[in-house]
Order: structure tokens, then C-alpha cells, then sequence
């Protein structure tokens, strides 16, 4: 096996960076450029927000019940079972909710993206494309991304409204509470700061799915078992992505809103 | 013009502008390999060139280079006037519009019907009303006798009718330079006569400018020596006499350079060693 020396090794990631950077910044100037193709980007919201919302759903709804399931033992010690509503609401819209859905989202999406370019990019139907004169960047990159950061962001707040419907289920049907006090301390403990930290992080999350997906589609190579490679690691790098720029975006945000809780 | 040794045409000394393709010292190399190595050919409006050589040649490259859809790394080509070498991408868009490409596997897009295919560079051009479209898509796909395919998808047609949906999506917008990537590469005699009797028809009744890649001599010279009957709707061969009319010119390329450009007559006379034995 021939061996490849770590300056290359690092000259290749940092070409790659370069590269998806280069991608990422064509595709924001492909949106003021035309044609615009709204019919693409109608299909594609329907793929990927319509084709997602069950498993936004379930995951949300899941994942209210679950923390709700979870805190309550350590708020009963406290006497503090009341209080499941307020810790149900923050954790959703602040961190889970935009985080999960879009992991979700990276995993059925980033996957789709990149494995639809790379099948056209091996078969040559990207050049094709580039052939019959029409700009592979317009035509399939730009309506990927404007499609899922908007629907990201829809997404985002189904499921912080599915987490807090199963932190409700949990909260009637488990620990026999008030359901208007539950949702009152839900609803009352939230602030703008809190909508505004977990409505940012969706649109910021969406564009690194698609940006991500296309790059590794578009980059394929080797046939078949590329497209499969191409796959795998968009959803690999879109994931990590989400979960280092949520770390930053929290940090960022909190500096941002003094004094923030 | 004969090239029986690796040299520069004469004709890149004269204005690109009156060829439909020129190229100028082209050099392309990928890794370690010099794929291309300070190439000169011209494609004059109306003439068919068939590029041969063994695989890995470059002939293909040639096709991808005149499109744009590569960067040389040395060299200049023209097409249609418009220096491709030096436009960027953004510009190139509009040229590709003027030159049409059949590739190697056909490249249609899967997820798309016949139609939609050979369609879709009306669509994307706009200005044209649903019947106009539909009227030119019937008409190209009448062309290369698949009209009955129109609501198939790729993946439901033959290796050959594939080829002829890609022969009719380059020809929807009657280009005035057309390249053909191994167009009856894998196929059986039969389908391949079909698919050099429709390229015979598209240079005589539209009078289009080719490259044409192959590795099938005996389309290339079917081709120089057979002209489209339009009255018969067949290909006919020509007359001994009158076999030079036809403007084809065939290219040999060997480990990066040209060591043939000329026509039939003039391959056929070669003394070069290497295309005699190539020929034969």
C-alpha cells in the first residue's frame, strides 16, 4: 500500500475546505443571478420539508416525552414538579429542537442531495447539463439550498411544538398534572432571546445540509461505490458541522443577549 | 492537408473566426500523464472530422475542451469565433447553446422522460409556447424514428434508441457544431449503421459542422462516401466519381500529438507505418 505524506494529506483537506467554501459562496450568488428556477425549488421544498416532516415529527414528539419522562424524577426530589412545563419548553426551542431536527434532516437529506448529484456527476449528466447550456449551479445547487434552509426553519418549530406536546402527554397522562398550568409555564417562562436563539440556528443549519450534500455529489467519484462514499460522508460532515456551529452559535448568542439566563 | 508528423496547420495562421473550431497548441495533462501535448487542428463550417486514436488518446478531451467543459493548460481554442480558453464559465453557457453534444453513454437525465430530454433545452431557453415545444420534440425524435418513446424514460430504452434520444436532444436546437463521443461505441452493426446513417442525415440536411469520436473506421469512411437521399429519406452511397464532395477529414491522434489530419484519399495513400497498420 503506498504510503501519502502528512503535508499532502493536509494539503488535500485544506483544498477540500477551500473548494466547499467556493461552492457554498457560488451558491449564495446563484440566488441573485438568473434564471431563477421556482418550480425547482417548490419540488425541492416539497422533497425535503413535506418528505421530513414524519420523522420531525416523531423525533420531536419523542423527544419532549423522553426529557419530560427524564427530569420529572429529579424535579419530584425538589418539589419542583410544576416547573416540567418551563424545562420542556426552554430545552426545545433553545437547543433540542433546532439540534435534532437537524440531524434529522442531515440524515435523510444531506444523504439524498449527495447521492442524486453524485449518480448525475458519474454518469455525466452534469456535464450534460453544463453541455445544454444551462448552469448546474442555478439549476440544481441553488434551489437545494434555498428550499432547505426554509423549510429547516419551518420544521424546526413543528417539532419544538411536537416536543412540547409530548412533555404534555407525559405531564396528563403520567404525573397526572394540570395541563393549563403545564402550558402556561411553558409558554410564560419563554422570552424573545429564546425564540430568537433557537430560530437562528435553523436557517444557519439548513444551508450547511444542502451546501454539504452538493458538495460531496458534486465531487463523486468511481462509480457506483463514490456515489456510496459521497453519501456517507455528507452526512458525516453535515452532522458534525451542525453540532460545532450550534457550540458556537449558543456561545455567540449568549455574549450577544447580556444577560442572558 | 496532411500531417504525418506532428505540426501546427496552416490554418491557425488565419482568422479562427472563419472555422467552426480551431485549436492552437492545445497541452492537457492529468497528474503525471501529458494526455495532450501542443495540439493544432481546424474544423472548417460544414466539414465532419473523425478523430481516432487508442484509448486513453485524448479524443474524448478533445470534445470536453472544445465544449469548455475542461481547461487546457496550455494552448487556445476557438468555437464559432468565441476563444473558449478564455471565456468564464458564466459566458461559456451561451456558446454551448450554439454547439450541440452526444456523449458516450448517452448521458440522458434519468429521472426525466424522452420528452422532457430532448426538450430540455427549449424549456430552458424559454420563449417558446407548450406546442411550439411539443411540435420540435416530435419533430426531433420523428428525425431519429423514436417518436413512439415519448413518454418513456431513459432507463426503459435499448443501448442504440438511447443514443438516438441523445442525437435528437443535440440536434433539437440545430446547432451549428455538433460532437459525437463514440456515438456507436458497444452497439451491434445494425444499430450502428442506424446511427451513422443519422448522423449523415443531420450534416446533409442541416449542413452542421462535427468532430465525431470513434473507433470504428468503417464508420467514418460509411460516412465520407455516402450522402443522404432526402427524397428516399435513406443514405445512398456516392459515385466513384464524386466521392471527394463529401466534406470529411479524418484525425489520428498517437501519445499526445496529431500524426494524421487529412481526408480519405489522403489516409488512404499515408505511407506512415503506425496508419497503415491502424487502418488495415
Amino acid at each position: 500500500m503506498e504510503l501519502i505524506s502528512p503535508s499532502d494529506i493536509a494539503k488535500e483537506k485544506v483544498f477540500s475546505v477551500q473548494e466547499y467554501c467556493l461552492l457554498a459562496a457560488s451558491s449564495i450568488k446563484a440566488l441573485f443571478q438568473r434564471p431563477r428556477y421556482f418550480r425547482d425549488i417548490l419540488q425541492q421544498c416539497d422533497l425535503i420539508g413535506v418528505g421530513s416532516l414524519p420523522i420531525v415529527i416523531l423525533t420531536g414528539f419523542f423527544t419532549g416525552f423522553v426529557f419530560a419522562l427524564q427530569s420529572a424524577n429529579t424535579l419530584q426530589r425538589f418539589g419542583s414538579l410544576s416547573l416540567i412545563g418551563q424545562l420542556v419548553s426552554l430545552s426545545m426551542v433553545r437547543e433540542l429542537g433546532p439540534v435534532l431536527t437537524g440531524l434529522m434532516v442531515a440524515g435523510r437529506n444531506a444523504s439524498g442531495i449527495a447521492s442524486e448529484l453524485g449518480s448525475m456527476k458519474v454518469t455525466e449528466q452534469i456535464d450534460a447539463m453544463r453541455a445544454l447550456g444551462t448552469d448546474p449551479l442555478k439549476k440544481l445547487i441553488a434551489p437545494r439550498v434555498v428550499a432547505t434552509v426554509f423549510m429547516l426553519f419551518f420544521l424546526t418549530i413543528i417539532s419544538d411544538l411536537m416536543g412540547l406536546t409530548g412533555g404534555m402527554v407525559v405531564a396528563k397522562v403520567l404525573l397526572r398534572l394540570d395541563l393549563h398550568q403545564y402550558w402556561t409555564t411553558a409558554w410564560e417562562s419563554l422570552v424573545m432571546d429564546d425564540i430568537i436563539m433557537g430560530l437562528i440556528k435553523p436557517p444557519i443549519f439548513g444551508f450547511l445540509i444542502a451546501t454539504v450534500g452538493c458538495y460531496y455529489g458534486m465531487n463523486s467519484r468511481g462509480g457506483t461505490q463514490g456515489v456510496g462514499r459521497a453519501t456517507t460522508q455528507a452526512v458525516v460532515a453535515a452532522s458534525v458541522l451542525i453540532l460545532l456551529t450550534d457550540a458556537v452559535i449558543t456561545r455567540v448568542l449568549m455574549i450577544t443577549f447580556a444577560g442572558y439566563r | 492537408m496532411v500531417t504525418a508528423a506532428p505540426q501546427q496547420p496552416a490554418a491557425v495562421a488565419e482568422s479562427p473566426a472563419t472555422h467552426a473550431i480551431v485549436f492552437e497548441n492545445v497541452s492537457i495533462a492529468f497528474e503525471e500523464n501529458q494526455v495532450l501535448d501542443s495540439i493544432s487542428f481546424h474544423l472548417a463550417p460544414g466539414e465532419t472530422k473523425a478523430l481516432f486514436g487508442v484509448a486513453g488518446a485524448g479524443k474524448s478531451i478533445i470534445l470536453k475542451l472544445a465544449l469548455g467543459l475542461i481547461q487546457p493548460d496550455a494552448g487556445r481554442i476557438w468555437v464559432l469565433g468565441e476563444e473558449v480558453s478564455a471565456l468564464p464559465e458564466e459566458d461559456l453557457f451561451e456558446l454551448r447553446r450554439r454547439i450541440g453534444m452526444v456523449f458516450q453513454e448517452s448521458a440522458l437525465f434519468d429521472s426525466l422522460t424522452v420528452r422532457e430530454n430532448v426538450a430540455f433545452r427549449l424549456l430552458e431557453e424559454g420563449g417558446a409556447s407548450s406546442e411550439e415545444i411539443e411540435r420540435r420534440v416530435r419533430e426531433a425524435l420523428r428525425f431519429v424514428e423514436l417518436e413512439h418513446t415519448l413518454d418513456l424514460f431513459p432507463g426503459e430504452l435499448s443501448g442504440g434508441m438511447r443514443r438516438r434520444v441523445a442525437i435528437a436532444r443535440a440536434m433539437i436546437t440545430q446547432p451549428e457544431v455538433l460532437l459525437y463521443d463514440s456515438p456507436t461505441g458497444g452497439l451491434d452493426p445494425v444499430t450502428s449503421t442506424t446511427i451513422i446513417e443519422l448522423l449523415v442525415k443531420q450534416r446533409d440536411v442541416y449542413n452542421s459542422s462535427s468532430l465525431l469520436v470513434t473507433h470504428r473506421l468503417q464508420d467514418a469512411f460509411t460516412m465520407a462516401s455516402h450522402n443522404f437521399d432526402r427524397s428516399e429519406n435513406q443514405m445512398r452511397p456516392l459515385p466513384p466519381g464524386s466521392r471527394g464532395q463529401v466534406s470529411m477529414s479524418f484525425l489520428i491522434l498517437r501519445d499526445g500529438k496529431v500524426i494524421f489530419d487529412g481526408n480519405a484519399h489522403e489516409l488512404a495513400r499515408c505511407p506512415d507505418e503506425y496508419i497503415r497498420e491502424y487502418i488495415s
